[in-house]
């Protein structure tokens, strides 16, 4: 018998076996429909938010090196307390690196406190006040929609001046031009010079730039917060390929300028995004097993219930089997009738899933975050839910496979 | 040359601790063309008979020469290729599949042959044709008189021009102006050359075939020609 007619015999008996039985059949999808909607909306889900996180982290600039006192990532607080030791970081260093620098091309110091800033009589409370120079554009990899950013001139501090985040703009202006006018940040008055570009829906908390005012870093000492100390610096490497030698030499220049000797330990962290998109990647590791394991769970007990149907449906049609048989169908004919089946019931499943996770991704991407429901997770999910019904049939299949068919006849 | 040949056929089930002798040793030839009806009481062996006869099971001793192969050593993919090729079976209770047509329930055995779709139709809208159901062939088993499911499944048995035709109780299941028919259904497909085996605990069914053979407790008790006119 060739497999093709084979294959077309199997599925129009399954299709009569689905349409015979369409409530039995939609209950013992639904195990399948619940796990593979899991699949489905995980891999969405997942997918998603990865493509959000590198969306908004590339704000940060993947070629930037970020100097601080404290790592990024020092869980102790014992180490916590120790960079809480170190001599700050301050605008010499800065001074300093830009000239001796020869692997980047921008530097750009940050320093940041959270001020009410006013426009008229509006005002915006908690704004993220951030003091720079005009090397920010580059490393922060910002994009100016109105207007322009801080120039080298106005860094001297001669113009209280700033730049502002798009939601400022939304909340304070309300569709009023903000170039040339003036909002007060901690009393001082600054004149709008430009308007930073939205940096979409999903920001990671401190990573969004929507809600900023960028002014010269002298000023913010001068009129917003006096300390010497800087947050951090931010070096951009001239060539991305080359990150590990800037960032060597990144560390020698600073060790020279904060005048280490050669036996002590740096007294300074580099951090850079990587090591950010290092551990979001492990977080997501962790969430994909989680999700891999509570989804094979269902996909378990969804795959239970499949064999379940296929045994019913195996011991009701012993008959049939037995005519089949005698009739010249080998067994392993009646193997592939029946895994068919069993594959074809759980396909079905598979699509009506993929048809719900699809309404539940548009719902969860408009009403929580973003969720990518791509080509190939679809393709996992049909062959997940094919696998299942092969793996789940395969029992009962080889049940009717090896029946005797003297047995299978004789029985009423 | 005979078109079945038992030799010394015995066939023993394990029931528990008991062993049931069901065959103790039949011997038998059947030629090409013969109409025989296979007789006895119950638990006579003659079910057992039938299902080695069919194929569908294989004897413990002896051995069973059907078309000229050794079929009493065949594993059971090579019996099942054997049934589809050489036997048609005939059940008391038609054995049709339910949610398939009439014409899809006679090209069952051509799809198990392997019968390319298109000559698979009209063979067995011939087979159809030829058992008088021309006109019923899209109808559902259910749709279908006894007798007409009865012809369903004698055409299904001779869709694929096997060398015996194997049936078993063919009339139990039918009063008796229908089961008539059935008869001459029979005996027309005889007068055709088909090799006909009806295994029957009817006396008057077993009289219309030409050989009669009767089993008592597992051995052939008596093997005679009938006299039977339609036949001869």
């Amino acid at each position: 018998m060739n497999p093709l007619s084979e294959l077309r015999e199997g599925l129009g008996i399954s299709f009569d076996a689905v349409r015979a039985n369409k409530l039995r059949s939609t209950l013992a999808t639904l195990g399948i429909v619940i796990g593979i909607v899991t699949v489905t909306l995980m891999g969405s889900a997942i997918n998603g938010l990865d493509k959000a996180f590198i969306k908004s982290i590339s704000a940060l600039g993947a070629d930037t090196l970020y100097v601080s006192r404290e790592d990024w990532f020092d869980q102790s607080y014992d180490d916590w307390n120790k960079a809480q030791k170190r001599r700050p970081i301050d605008l010499s260093d800065c001074d300093a690196l830009e000239q001796k620098l020869t692997m980047a091309s921008a530097v750009a110091p940050e320093i940041n406190v959270r001020r009410t800033v006013k426009y008229k009589t509006r005002s915006a409370t908690l704004v993220r006040i951030i003091g720079t120079t005009e090397g920010f554009v580059e490393t922060r990899g910002v994009n100016i929609a109105q207007g322009r950013f801080l120039t080298a001139a106005d860094g001297e501090g001669s113009q209280p001046v700033c730049v502002i985040g798009n939601d400022i703009l939304t909340n304070l202006f309300r569709g009023e031009s903000p170039l040339g006018a003036r909002i007060k940040v901690a009393d001082q008055s600054f004149e709008v010079i430009g308007v930073l570009d939205k940096q979409g829906t999903f920001g990671l908390g401190k990573v969004s730039i929507d809600d900023w005012v960028v002014i010269p870093i002298r000023e913010f000492i001068a009129d917003v917060y006096s300390q010497k100390a800087i947050d951090q610096i931010g070096v951009k490497a001239s060539d991305v390929t080359k990150l590990d030698d800037a960032e060597e030499e990144l560390r020698q220049t600073l060790r020279h300028i904060r005048h280490l000797r050669p036996d002590q330990p740096d007294d300074f962290a580099i951090n850079q995004q990587s090591q950010i998109v290092t551990m979001f990647h492990s977080m997501m590791r962790t969430t994909t097993v989680i999700g891999v394991f509570v989804t094979s769970l269902s996909l378990f007990v969804g795959g239970i219930g499949i064999m379940n149907i296929m045994f019913v449906s195996v011991v009701e049609r012993t008959r049939e089997i037995g005519v089949r048989k005698a009739i010249g169908a080998k067994s392993r004919s009646i193997m592939l009738q029946f895994l068919i089946e069993s594959a074809f019931i759980c396909l079905l499943g598979g699509i009506i899933a993929i048809v719900i996770a699809w309404g539940a991704t548009l719902a969860v991407s408009k009403w929580a975050f973003p969720t990518v429901m791509s080509g190939t997770i679809v393709v996992i999910a049909l062959l997940v839910s094919l696998a299942t019904g092969v793996v789940a049939g395969f029992v009962p299949a080889w049940r009717a496979a090896r029946m005797d068919p003297v047995e299978a006849l004789r029985n009423e | 040359m005979s078109l079945i040949r038992l030799q010394n056929i015995s066939r023993r089930y394990q029931m528990g601790a008991e062993t049931v002798h069901a065959l103790r040793g039949v011997s038998l030839e059947i030629a090409r063309g013969e109409y025989v009806a296979i007789m006895g009481p119950s638990g006579s062996g003659k079910s057992t008979l039938m299902n080695l006869l069919g194929c569908l099971d294989t004897p413990t001793a002896g051995s069973y020469e059907l078309n000229g192969v050794q079929v009493s050593q065949m594993d059971d993919n090579d019996l099942a290729e054997i049934r589809n090729r050489e036997i048609g079976f005939v059940f008391q209770t038609f054995n049709l599949l339910a949610r398939s047509n009439a014409l899809r329930n006679v090209e069952l055995p051509l799809i198990y042959a392997g019968v390319p779709a298109e000559e698979r139709r009209q063979v067995a809208l011939n087979a159809l044709t030829q058992v008088g159901l021309a006109d019923r062939v899209l109808h559902k088993p259910n749709e279908l008189s006894g007798g007409q499911r009865q012809r369903v499944a004698v055409a299904r048995a001779l869709v694929n021009n096997p060398a015996i035709l194997l049936a078993d109780e063919p009339t139990g299941n039918l009063d008796s102006k229908t089961g008539n028919e059935i008869m001459g259904l029979f005996e027309e497909l005889s007068r055709k050359g088909n090799t006909i085996i009806v295994v029957t605990h009817e006396e008057d069914i077993a009289m219309r075939s030409r050989r009669i053979i009767r089993l008592r407790d597992g051995l052939i008790a008596s093997d005679q020609l009938s006299t039977n006119p339609l036949i001869q």
